[in-house]
């Protein structure tokens, strides 16, 4: 195995070595895309045990101070400031044209906000943060010495109560600061695969230990970012860079459940001009699952027609779903034919290929709501 | 006699009075991981040597079949169309893709032996 010398790895590097994992450039960093198991197999495993993923390439940031909630709400449409203590929240950077620079998590924590960023875009969500944050007397705190693990699937809580009891009783996007085997770690129930599970931040020097220790557990096996996209996918859930971008707006994306009520009445965002137009006045295009009939599967930039062969959006994330065992997609059509139940086709090595437009998960989420 | 040959694109061909047999190696087959969709060529096809024949698709992404030489499908592999992890299995043995009639048998003599082929391995970067 040889990578470029620029990337960087992770804290899990020797391990996923040692683990056999196949390691590949991905946002900057060596990352394991699948072990011996495999992608479908892993993927899998993951519904049916439990999966650990080495997910610290992604950005942990906490935000300090009074008004924090009210200074992030400038930047995403969520409602931050009725966030609880100790629940979390989905939520994207909008951007003065209504479409999205990142999406993220926010969790909050009794003294600070805690957010989870994609890897690609960190460093612009650090800058993004401090431009707009910092002036209005917000700490911006990013912690790239911390490691990120997810653990996915249905025995993942008995898994992660072996070495912390209190993890048992959150429920589905909680968090809060808890030792997991002696290390205080900042632990919240969520993920990214549809399933119950956990992401766990701690610090990258205990980050080995813990991941052996969870690895140690019964039905607990490393899972690679291959099986982490075909999970997502099944769970309808959006990769950002595929099917949410700066040019689409999170009503277009179809995540208007993550607008809150009192952010629709009173804007206050980036882009809320565009956003709280498409709501209003609905938007002329919309993020669909879509389902082809046959075995073969649409790709990302596959092209989508109506019945007449008139192009009238395009596949932005596409492949097998091992759980459907058959090929899923998402991608953007216009709204004529968005509802469920719409025929199209897809423009797949120069044939048409028919499909339908059905409503999302492909797989029924599992997550621990108490 | 049987004659074994392989490219550079990890297709194999198997070639034996006047029939040939090609599948993708077990290198090949390794590297794209769990197989989940097979499309072969119709029965009666006329496909020139490198040109796509198939398609095989894992998880994360399609990949495409060079035929090995010209000539003419005469069967295709049903079962890896069922059942596309007997690709996986057996790349080598029960997972070839289709069958051909060689209509420049002579091209073969351009491709690797297994010896060949297992030395173009060992340079690959893996």
């Amino acid at each position: 195995m040889s990578l470029q010398d620029d990337l960087k790895t992770t804290p899990l590097y020797a391990l996923h070595q040692e683990l056999g994992g196949k390691l590949v450039p991905f946002a900057g960093y060596a990352m394991p895309v699948n072990y011996p198991m495999g992608v479908l197999k892993e993927h899998l495993h993951t519904r049916t045990g439990a999966g650990l993923f080495d997910v610290s390439h992604m950005g942990v940031v906490s935000l300090l101070g009074a008004g924090a909630d009210k200074a992030l709400e400038a930047l995403a449409p969520a409602d931050i400031c009725g966030l609880a203590v100790g629940r979390q929240r989905y939520t994207q950077f909008t951007n003065a044209k209504g479409g999205m620079q990142d999406d993220l998590m926010v969790l909050r924590l009794p003294d600070r906000l805690s957010l989870v960023v994609n890897a690609a875009c960190k460093h612009e969500d650090i800058a993004h943060l401090k431009l707009h944050l910092e002036p209005k007397g917000i700490v911006v705190n990013p912690h790239p010495d911390w490691a990120l693990l997810a653990l996915q699937g249905p025995m993942a809580a008995e898994a992660l109560s072996a070495l912390a009891p209190d993890c048992a009783k959150m429920v589905f996007m909680s968090g809060a600061e808890m030792d997991v085997a002696g290390v205080p770690c900042l632990v919240t129930r969520s993920g990214y695969t549809g399933e119950d599970g956990y992401e766990i931040a701690m610090p990258e020097d205990n980050c080995e230990d813990i991941a052996r220790k969870l690895l140690a557990q019964p039905g607990v096996a490393p899972i690679g970012l291959g099986a982490r996209d075909s999970l997502r996918l099944e769970a309808g859930l959006c990769l950002y860079g595929s099917d949410i971008d700066q040019t689409t707006s999170p009503v277009e994306a179809d995540l208007v459940w993550t607008i809150g009520k009192r952010r629709r009445e009173e804007g206050g965002f980036a882009g809320d001009s565009v956003i709280l137009g498409h709501l209003k006045n609905g938007a002329a295009r919309k993020r669909v699952g879509i389902k082809p009939e046959g075995r073969a599967p649409a790709r990302a930039h596959t092209e989508i027609q109506d019945l007449s062969g008139k192009r009238i959006g395009e596949i932005t994330s596409g492949g097998f779903g091992p759980s459907v065992d058959g090929p899923v997609a998402m991608g953007y059509v216009d709204a004529a034919h968005a509802a469920p139940g719409a025929k199209l086709q897809l423009i797949v090595r120069d044939r048409a290929l028919p499909a339908s437009v059905v409503s999302m998960p492909f797989f029924p989420h599992r997550y621990f709501k108490g | 006699m049987t004659v074994l040959r392989f490219t550079n694109e990890h297709e194999w061909i198997s070639f034996d009075e006047g029939t040939a047999t090609v599948g993708i190696t077990d290198f090949a087959a390794h590297q794209l991981g769990d197989i989940v969709f097979v499309e072969l060529p119709e029965v009666g096809k006329t496909i020139a040597k490198a040109a796509q024949a198939a398609v095989v698709e894992s998880v994360k992404a399609a990949s495409e079949v060079y035929s090995p030489a010209s000539g003419t499908v005469t069967a295709i592999n049903q079962a890896i169309v069922d059942q596309p992890g007997n690709v996986n299995e057996s790349p080598e043995g029960a997972g070839w893709f289709y069958k051909m009639s060689l209509s420049a048998p002579g091209e073969l003599s351009g491709l690797m032996d297994k010896e060949a082929y297992d030395a173009y391995l060992k340079t690959l970067d893996h």
